[in-house]
């Protein structure tokens, strides 16, 4: 079983490649790259004049809700969400209920996976049991499972002694550790960002500080001990400062950001609209200067969506009792080529990468590239289409967004799992 | 001038003569106070809801005296807590209740930005009488009423607002409000009780209540809330009222002799406030009480009156 994808631009930053080529797949694999390309007879051709080729997108912070949430998301809406939205793979987070802290969870998500899934997933597995903070979780044999990484995200671990052994101990592992990096001693009971908007609107705010002081011990650790430490949806202009030093001494400290922290600033809150809550807190502007900065310059290495689906209930109420996050697979692709690339602020090919191959490279995961061999996971953008987003047309079970109502030029146009175009 | 908002939400979101003409209006609605029978027509056939989700009694019997003699009927609905706790949400009571067609609902709740999500969610008129440590315009207005009658004008004015101004409606309403009119507004307080950047709402700070004090025509006192000290803001109650607490003593030492004394209440005795200066000549504390219902009054009048009733 073949496939052609003809005549698209291919920007494949891993194989520094950027120009009008054909890619040819076969078995659910990239066979070749090239001009002009001979059809095998009986292959399926896609036509990609005027389209742009990418390696497929994994988006390595996503929060599927399954099991024990099923009524924000499920593994099969979750990834029909980042199909819908160009992802061809994400990688979900731990704090689903039962918590995947143990091997029989890892294992139920990655058959839902298999059953259900129209992108491929990638397990998070707990740093500590039930989320607490308190003990390890099986690491290893989360690993042996499937885990690409480990990560408490939703919650800071706060005791650095416990964390230290985190490291030390999955080391052999080759898989990162992911830091929700946020001292609750010095944010709690937050709602929004603190400086002179939760000054007037009279919310409790977390200052840059909490954010601040958690990567910086965390690069400290990493230091200690030579582990991989990755700071999930940093935020701020300061522990852009602290990753830059970081990575400037060598220590193995990695970073993601999220579209909403790249576009979004706490003026967002005056509407009181609790689609703008979510943790960290949207910053300031000078913030989201830094961090567009910090992924153009590769300070940051990914961009990750934390798609947060939550019910209506649990949005629409009062703003300090709201739940935090928000979806982001369905905004995410078109988001950034309509207010970043479309507007010059940070070069095509870059975003492909911070997409795809640095994510893929991160967490050590197959994809990322179109060399010959490489699982045929392809991500194509058609950069003239408009669309407003209208949440009711979300394939994910929920529609916590800010974006609504947004017009954006560009987006996702098709997305190829292993050789085969996602229908949904 | 015609007022023509639907909503009382913020003092921020009101210019000076939206401000003025409510003070005007509650000033000259003061006197129905003083009639045998205090009830006039304005807003016969009318339905006020006071949808209260925290405990006030002041705020509350304001409110409500003020529908009544404007005619209006007025049903109280207290609710404890909110959507967090067992039973019905916020938005959910909210909607039923303006299934019964009220033309004003007002709403007092511990959430910043209750009133607003009202604002988008049901038809009719909304009233803040408080939202979390947001805003309280009534509160304020009736606060710039008094000055004005004591001081007879707001030019050059300069008010002190002392104490827990971070958790403070009343602080950022009065803030609002004041500096709208042309008055210096001094903020004073121990660090941890005043908000970040607090400067951008175009007032002074000070970390002394002595210097506070010096030479300004109107000292607000906040209460200070018990859960502070647990919460690791200020050591304890005792050094607090010793450092902020107001006495006849530093009145007398650093206060001009004309100064007013405010307080939104309750008062803590003792604490902010020494019973010698709540009760004494400065203080106009019952004062800003007796105001409440007319500022009320005219609020209720500018929303919910008929075009020809507005003054």
């Amino acid at each position: 079983m073949s496939l052609v994808v003809t005549r698209g631009r291919v920007i494949d930053p891993a194989n520094a490649t950027d120009g009008v080529q054909d890619v040819l797949i076969a078995d659910g694999k990239i066979e070749r790259v090239g001009a002009r390309l001979p059809v095998p007879a009986g292959a399926e051709v896609v036509d990609a004049a005027g389209k742009i080729v990418c390696p497929g997108f994994i988006d390595i912070h996503v929060h599927l809700r399954e099991p024990g949430h099923e009524y924000k998301e499920t593994v099969a809406t979750g990834t029909r969400a980042a199909a819908a939205g160009g992802f061809t793979a994400v990688a979900c987070m731990a704090n689903t209920s039962p918590v995947n802290d143990n091997r029989s969870v890892t294992d139920y998500i990655l058959a839902k996976a298999q059953d259900e899934g129209a992108a491929r997933v990638h397990p998070i597995g707990a740093v500590t049991r039930g989320l607490l903070g308190e003990e390890l979780a099986e690491l290893a044999e989360l690993a042996e499972a499937g885990c690409v990484a480990f990560s408490d995200d939703g919650k800071c671990v706060m005791n650095a002694g416990l964390y230290r052994h985190a490291m030390e101990y999955t080391l052999p592992f080759g898989v990162p550790v992911i830091s929700h990096a946020e001292d609750t001693t010095l944010c709690h009971g937050y709602a929004m960002n603190e400086g002179v908007v939760s000054t007037q609107l009279g919310l409790p705010g977390a200052p840059a500080a909490a954010e601040e002081v958690m990567v910086a011990r965390d690069i400290l650790l990493a230091e200690l001990t030579g582990a991989h430490v990755h700071i999930a949806h940093l935020s701020t202009a300061g522990a852009v400062r602290l990753v830059r030093d970081g990575k400037a001494r060598g220590v193995r400290v990695t970073a993601e950001v999220t579209p909403h922290h790249l576009l979004l600033t706490e003026e967002a809150v005056r509407t009181f609209d609790a689609n703008t809550k979510m943790a960290p807190p949207l910053r300031t502007k000078r913030d989201t200067e830094a961090v567009l900065e910090a992924l153009a310059d590769g300070t940051i290495d990914c961009i990750a969506t934390d798609h947060a689906p939550h019910a209506l209930a649990e949005k629409e109420g009062e703003f300090d009792h709201a739940a935090f996050g928000i979806v982001g697979l369905e905004t995410a692709v078109a988001l950034l080529l309509d207010r970043l690339v479309r507007p010059g602020l940070l070069p095509l090919a870059t975003l492909v990468s911070r997409l795809s191959r640095d994510p893929a490279r991160l967490l050590n995961l197959p994809g990322g590239s179109l060399a010959p061999g490489a699982p045929a996971d392809v991500t194509i953008l058609d950069p003239d289409r408009e669309v407003t987003v209208d949440p009711a047309r979300f394939r994910s079970k929920s529609r916590n967004t800010p974006f609504a109502g947004w017009t954006l030029t560009g987006g996702p146009w098709m997305t190829i799992v292993g050789g085969k175009v996602v229908r949904l | 001038m015609r007022w023509t908002r639907k909503h009382l939400l913020t003092m921020r979101e009101l210019d000076a003569s939206e401000i003025v003409l409510l003070v005007d209006t509650a000033a000259s609605l003061q006197e129905i106070a003083t009639r045998e029978i205090k009830k006039v027509p304005a807003l016969r056939g009318k339905t006020i809801v006071n949808l209260f989700y925290e405990p006030s009694t002041r705020t509350r019997t304001s409110f409500e005296i003020a529908g009544k003699w404007l005619s209006a009927d007025v049903i109280n609905f207290s609710a404890s807590g909110s959507s967090t706790t067992k039973g019905e949400s916020f938005i959910d009571t909210a909607k039923n209740i303006a299934a019964m067609s009220p033309d004003v609902v007002i709403v007092r709740h511990s959430s910043a930005g209750a009133a607003e999500l009202l604002a988008r969610t049901l038809p009719c008129s909304i009233v803040n009488a408080g939202d979390g440590a947001h805003e309280h315009p009534t509160q304020a207005l009736l606060d710039l009423l008094t000055i004005r009658e004591k001081k007879a004008h707001f030019d050059g004015l300069h008010v002190a607002i002392v104490g827990d101004i971070a958790h403070s409606r009343v602080a950022r309403s009065d803030i609002h409000g004041m500096r709208k009119l042309g008055v210096t507004v001094t903020v004073a307080g121990p660090p941890t009780l005043i908000p970040p950047f607090v400067q951008e709402l175009g007032v002074k700070v000070s970390y002394r209540l002595e210097d506070a004090i010096r030479d300004v025509d109107v000292i607000m006192l906040l209460r200070l809330q018990h859960e502070r000290m647990t919460n690791g803001l200020i050591p304890s109650l005792r050094e607090y009222s010793r450092y902020w607490g107001l006495t006849l003593d530093k009145l007398a030492k650093h206060a001009r002799p004309d100064v007013l004394i405010m307080h939104p209440g309750p008062v803590n005795r003792g604490i902010e406030l020494a019973p010698e200066v709540a009760d004494g000549p400065y203080s106009v504390i019952l004062g800003q009480v007796a105001k409440g219902v007319a500022v009320r009054m005219g609020v209720l009048l500018l929303l919910a009156g008929s075009k020809a009733d507005a003054p």
